[in-house]
């Protein structure tokens, strides 16, 4: 069954009206900006994730792939910005398959809108499409309702206007790269100081015709500071009202095991 | 089944009556006309007493929405010297919520604290001073001080003394609160390791019978270090706390107030 699952729609859209309030989506606050320079083009994001006025992720990507030349940064609802970014990057795999040919930057962008306007803005993604292809190195914003620009430089998301006026301020035609990192990473630093729903760090990809290069984490301006003392409690601190014991052998009678072979990720920082 | 989809990790039972649900029967046409006189800033104070001492602090960023206002806005007042620049006074009010009804508050507290020690010739009591805000932010009942405020000082026997408030006056005197944004953050940090709550020592029993362990009030240098950790933690996970800490401790020989830098992002 393609598509989305409706069956709870109902019983949801009585509750709603009943007054239970709709379950709150983890939205990706999120300054995210692109820049085009003479060898290609720059994107780049912050790295919070928000969840109201709570920090969800302190280090989230926000670069998705779409192809090895193509890709987006994206703002709003976070599931939103993730699904539709690989639902597409695996048409457009398909598509560049059956054509032999490599996949172009238009042909991603008018994907996405297609599909974003189809779901008439209930699909909440904000994405800034980036890419180089035979027809040259292109820049787009996409907005959930489906509309779409085009222009060499670009700022979305609740930091955007932080971002946009160091681009007003710092742009000029016919950069370098590393005027271009450098100019799109001020340009999310301003979105990470300035703006509430952006913070942490800088995420930063080049793309030129050649190859793209995926700079996780280019600045960390926001270490976390040391704890002044530990926090560690002694053994047997937490009172224990009742104990069962499952060995692992026996494990299997609860539950169906399955070996998984652990891959690389980012470890989330903890207090030891 | 409400308490599923609650937002407020606090209530963990149904928190929503249906019967108190927001009906929409506005007559065809109607138009409402409203007066939206708050604005939440953000924001969060902490105070802890402890033998002869207290210690209040508040984080400095002064927000709206996802805007930051100020970097630099103090929470925390004194209140209840005689000359402007309050050196000899002994108690401190912080407050958190609407800036506007939190600076109103305290410039209200602070006249009728000085104009006690003018007439009287000593400065008011902390015990007097909290039942004087008491009425102060009740007399508002129907139209609110939005504020969270917290009063700190000493008690008659020289004892650290912090007083809390909810915006129309309701009152407790305790050993340690948490308030505005992150409190929810905060006070449970502060449940465990100023009052010990769900410490036990180890091996002195088995499950209920394992013994509390004991209280015992902290130090100084200690509870200055608990205060700047819980802020580097409510800075790490709430957006509306951070850019700065202010702190001032309650002795004895008068205030001490110090500012220290918080993360910015």
């Amino acid at each position: 069954m393609p598509g989305f699952d409706f069956s709870n729609y109902n019983r949801n859209a009585a509750l709603h009206a009943r007054g239970v309030p709709l379950p709150k989506a983890t939205s990706t606050g999120t300054t995210i900006v692109g820049c085009i320079y003479d060898g290609g083009v720059v994107i780049a994001a912050d790295t919070r994730a928000t969840s109201g006025p709570i920090v969800a992720d302190k280090n989230c990507e926000k670069l998705h792939y779409i192809a090895s030349n193509i890709w987006c940064a994206g703002a709003g609802t976070a599931a939103d910005t993730e699904f539709t970014t690989s639902l597409i990057s695996s048409q457009l795999e398909l598509h560049s398959l059956s054509t032999g040919r490599k996949p172009r930057v238009v042909t991603c962008m008018t994907m996405l809108k297609q599909h974003l306007f189809r779901y008439q803005g209930h699909i909440g993604a904000y994405l800034v499409v980036a890419g180089v292809d035979p027809t040259g190195t292109h820049l787009f914003t996409v907005h959930a309702h489906g509309s779409t620009d085009k222009l060499p430089y670009v700022t979305m998301g609740s930091g955007s206007l932080a971002a946009m006026s160091v681009f007003e301020t710092q742009w000029k035609p016919s950069l370098t790269q590393d005027e271009a990192v450098k100019l799109c990473a001020d340009a999310i630093e301003s979105g990470i100081w300035n703006d509430l729903g952006s913070g942490s760090n800088v995420d930063v990809a080049i793309i030129t015709p050649d190859k793209t290069t995926l700079k996780r984490n280019y600045i960390k301006p926001n270490e976390r500071s040391q704890k002044l003392r530990s926090y560690a409690f002694a053994k047997g601190s937490t009172a224990v009202l009742n104990e069962k014991i499952i060995r692992k052998e026996d494990i299997s009678d609860f539950v169906s095991v399955h070996e998984i072979a652990v891959e690389g990720g980012d470890s989330m920082e903890v207090d030891t | 089944m409400a308490a599923m989809f609650s937002q407020n990790p606090l209530m963990n039972g149904p928190n929503y009556s249906f019967n108190d649900a927001p009906t929409v029967n506005a007559p065809e046409g109607a138009r409402q006309h409203r007066f939206d006189p708050y604005t939440d800033n953000g924001g969060s104070t902490l105070a802890i007493a402890g033998a002869d001492f207290t210690v209040m602090a508040g984080d400095t960023r002064l927000t709206s929405g996802y805007s930051i206002n100020s970097r630099h806005h103090p929470k925390l007042f004194k209140i209840g010297g005689t000359t402007a620049d309050q050196k000899d006074a002994t108690l401190v009010l912080s407050v958190v919520g609407f800036a506007a009804d939190g600076e109103a508050l305290k410039e209200r507290l602070d006249v009728i604290c000085k104009m006690y020690r003018f007439r009287h010739g000593k400065p008011m009591s902390a015990k007097a001073c909290a039942q004087r805000l008491s009425t102060i932010l009740y007399q508002k009942r129907f139209f609110p001080y939005y504020a969270y405020a917290i009063l700190g000082g000493l008690d008659e026997e020289g004892k650290g003394a912090v007083y809390s408030y909810d915006p129309v006056g309701s009152y407790e005197r305790e050993q340690c609160r948490a308030g505005g944004a992150a409190a929810s953050l905060i006070m449970p940090f502060l449940d465990n390791q100023v009052n010990f709550k769900n410490q036990y020592i180890p091996g002195s029993g088995e499950g209920h019978a394992l013994q509390e362990r004991e209280r015992r009030p902290l130090a100084r240098e200690e509870v200055e270090i608990l205060v700047k950790d819980a802020f580097d933690g409510a800075v790490e996970r709430h957006i509306e706390v951070g850019d700065g800490l202010q702190m001032m401790v309650i002795t004895k020989d008068g205030i001490e107030e110090v500012f220290l830098p918080l993360k910015r992002d």
